[in-house]
């Protein structure tokens, strides 16, 4: 595992990976959308609405998954000192971040017909919302340390390590609280929602995480990618004078 | 519940907003990523 960690031999992987991930996840994505407007079956009681799930449940599982990343490579980072760690977590931020957003828009969208609310400050929506603000908070660090130099991202990587607490807090909270949002339809194993439901929502969950991952390759060798060019120009600066 | 208000508007707008932000954020990022590679290449070159 520590031998990925080494930039030259991810290059290596990530530049023939980058568009076949990239490129797979939004044919997926695109085909599962397409079922669920198109060919999915309305519900018996949310009508249409419930397509909007096609979209929101990926786009929420991806907040959080990219929070996860965060807090692993962030751990990496404190105590291995890996340099592609650092990075992965810069890189995972923004998507996050964008996801995060989506989540909390989908979501509105949907609550407005179906709760007749676009927005209840229950456990569910406010412990997303504060992840968002989580993810504004590390991008601000991020950019900081970027500023102060070397080993000011610390700073970052425990904010990183300490915001993982609000993960579980996401989880449970339609369990822990008394909630207007539904308790988890999916867990390990088990799903409450029938197949014509479940497939194209797996499917768009499927191809949103490989977008992710896409995303995630190509903002990681644009942050490589600069520093490499830098570096560069640094030496060369110190070499002309 | 669902007889009083008009769905699709609502499914409508939760696309556009889901796709318009992904579809902006990977063209940003593949954008931001061809610029810096080129730059890295370019300094190479000097």
């Amino acid at each position: 595992m520590h031998g990925f960690a080494n930039p030259a031999r991810f290059l290596r992987l990530a530049r023939p990976a980058t568009p076949w991930v990239l490129g797979l996840g939004l044919l997926i994505a695109g085909a599962a959308l397409g079922w669920g407007l198109w060919f999915a079956p309305a519900d018996s009681l949310q009508g249409d609405t419930v397509r909007i799930v096609y979209l929101h449940v990926p786009t929420a599982w991806l907040g959080m998954m990219g929070w996860g990343a965060i807090a692993t490579a962030s751990f990496a980072e404190i105590v291995w000192r890996h340099p592609l760690a650092t990075i992965a977590a810069r890189a995972v931020a923004v998507p996050g971040a964008v996801f995060t957003a989506v989540c909390l828009a989908t979501g509105s969208l949907w609550g407005r017909p179906a709760w007749g609310a676009w927005w209840v400050w229950d456990g569910r929506l406010t412990s997303m919302l504060v992840l968002l603000f989580l993810y504004f908070g590390y991008m601000a660090l991020a950019a900081a340390s970027e500023e102060q130099g070397q080993g000011q991202g610390r700073v970052a990587a425990i904010f990183g390590l300490v915001g993982a607490v609000n993960i579980p807090v996401i989880h449970y909270s339609v369990i822990w609280w008394n909630s207007l949002h539904q308790p988890p339809s999916i867990t390990m194993g088990s799903s409450a929602m029938a197949a014509e439901f479940l497939v194209p929502l797996l499917a768009s969950t499927l191809g949103f995480t490989l977008i992710f991952a896409g995303v995630v390759l190509m903002r990681m060798r644009t942050i490589l990618a600069s520093a490499q060019a830098e570096a560069r120009l640094r030496r060369k600066a110190e070499g002309a004078a | 519940m669902h007889e009083t208000f008009a769905q699709w508007p609502y499914v409508i707008a939760a696309y556009a907003l889901g796709l318009g932000a992904t579809l902006a954020l990977v063209l940003t990022s593949w954008l931001a990523m061809r610029r810096a590679e080129k730059r890295r290449d370019e300094a190479r070159k000097l």
